[in-house]
């Protein structure tokens, strides 16, 4: 039977998961940008090596990826700020879709100019 | 005649309902087949189980009609009031999956113990703190005056505590107030004639407090009575903030 | 867990980095076209105050965000609490913005 259905199976859930996911994973991802940021000082050859590996397909498809990320948890920590600071709207899952769907244009936008 | 044949035949039709048995943490789910009719509630089933199969089934109810908050249950996965869920509305593939509300120590089979729930009504300063006594005159307050709309909007709360079984932050941080203490607490911040302002901001600004909810509105997809406690853990967020830069002056 | 000052810590940084976050995007969906190339980055942040000011500010305001928000995923999916996770958190932050300083000098610094 289908029990996946839980008190979790509802939009605004999915949304608290994004947030959590894309946050996380940004979290993880900063010290890596900052680690190969700072080539420039050290070694600004590999600093370029990295950016030139950068132009890899695969590597463009994962900062579409990042810049999802980076996207969607900006536009749905937005979504939770009004939620706190603004007065109760009842489109909260409007705003949650309307936060993803921002998020892939602009990471889609992204995608469009790095190919 | 005709009607003798019906009556015997839908006296056939079975489902399958898979009880939750144990104490504590002991447990596992023993299936009962249970005649099935077309007007039928979650409670009216776990009360056959209890009358014609197994006398020593747990469960607990008062009222049946919704108002006392006592029976609420997880129903194939979801936390419901069992007495106004009917069983085809949640029918699952023809079986019904019945477990005592999550987020609670579990007493016996379907009833769990809402002692903490109820402590944390408390702490969250769930209380009225009066600031009149009998011989004062009662004050005035303008029933569409704004703080008492927000009273209005969060007050219908029957502490049936399915909010709080259906929240993930309450199962993650055992200090968490939870959706329906802090839901009271904006009640009672909003009330003119409570004089515990103050020390209720303070009891929900803490490690458990109302700063620790992700608004991830299980309670308001759940609440059988429709309330709102996001909006109302939004209110104690906003109401903090705004003492965080007073006390700050 | 989070109490009131953590909190406001969390909200306040979020709104920050709020347009700052939409001009590092912007900047992203400008510069990634052609490939980069640490010429192209440096070319317009080494010896750049505003670059640095920006970048400064918003490595200041992630590493509190972050480092408060994976307090929250700690405590809540690894239950860690107390002095362990206070010492977590603050180890996180610190991290965070010493290494973003040093990638912010190393790419504003003329």
């Amino acid at each position: 039977m289908s029990l996946a259905r839980t008190h979790r199976s509802h939009p605004l859930w999915y949304a608290y998961a994004l947030h959590r996911v894309s946050g996380l994973l940004l979290a993880l991802f900063l010290p890596l940008h900052f680690w190969v940021l700072s080539f420039a000082l050290t070694d600004p050859a590999r600093l370029d090596g990295f950016l030139h590996w950068a132009d890899l397909p695969a590597v463009k498809l994962a900062e579409f990826g990042l810049v999802f990320l980076l996207a969607v948890h900006m536009f749905g920590g937005l979504r939770l700020i009004a939620l706190e600071f603004l007065p109760w709207s009842g489109r909260q899952k409007a705003y949650a879709a309307a936060a993803a769907a921002l998020a892939f244009l602009v990471a889609g936008l992204f995608l469009l100019r790095a190919v | 005649m005709g009607n003798a044949v019906d009556i015997v035949a839908e006296r056939e039709t079975h489902m399958t309902v898979r009880v939750w048995r144990g104490q504590g943490d002991q447990g596992r789910y023993e299936s009962f087949e249970v005649p099935e009719r077309e007007n039928q509630t979650v409670l009216d089933v776990v009360t056959w189980i209890q009358q014609n199969a197994d006398p020593s089934l747990s469960y607990r109810y008062a009222c049946r009609v919704g108002m006392c908050g006592s029976c609420a249950m997880t129903v194939n996965g979801k936390p419901r009031w069992t007495c106004r869920t009917h069983v085809q509305k949640v029918l699952d593939g023809g079986i019904l999956e019945i477990a005592p509300l999550r987020n609670m120590p579990v007493i016996k089979d379907l009833a769990a113990d809402m002692s903490g729930f109820f402590d944390k009504w408390v702490a969250a300063e769930g209380v009225f703190h009066p600031t009149a006594t009998r011989t004062d005159e009662i004050p005035k307050i303008d029933p569409r005056e704004e703080r008492r709309v927000e009273i209005d909007n969060a007050i219908e709360c029957i502490n049936c505590g399915i909010c709080y079984a259906a929240c993930d932050v309450v199962a993650a941080n055992p200090d968490y107030l939870g959706p329906a203490a802090l839901n009271r607490a904006w009640t009672l911040v909003n009330d003119q004639k409570d004089g515990a302002r103050d020390a209720r901001l303070a009891a929900v600004s803490g490690g458990g407090g109302c700063h620790n909810c992700h608004s991830q509105q299980g309670c308001v997809q759940h609440c059988p009575n429709d309330l709102n406690p996001t909006a109302s853990i939004a209110g104690l967020k906003r109401e903090t903030a705004k003492s965080f830069f007073k006390w700050r002056r | 867990m989070l109490d009131l000052r953590l909190y406001m810590l969390q909200r306040i940084t979020a709104i920050l980095m709020a347009p700052l976050v939409l001009t590092h995007i912007a900047v992203m969906v400008y510069a990634i076209q052609g490939g980069l190339s640490a010429a192209e980055i440096l070319g317009r942040t080494q010896g750049s105050l505003g670059w640095a000011a920006f970048y400064g500010l918003f490595v200041a305001a992630v590493s509190v965000h972050a480092a408060i928000g994976l307090r929250a995923i700690l405590h809540e999916m690894a239950g860690l609490r107390g002095t362990g996770l206070a010492i977590f958190t603050w180890a996180a932050g610190l991290g965070l913005f010493a290494m973003g300083a040093r990638a912010v000098y190393a790419v504003t610094a003329a």
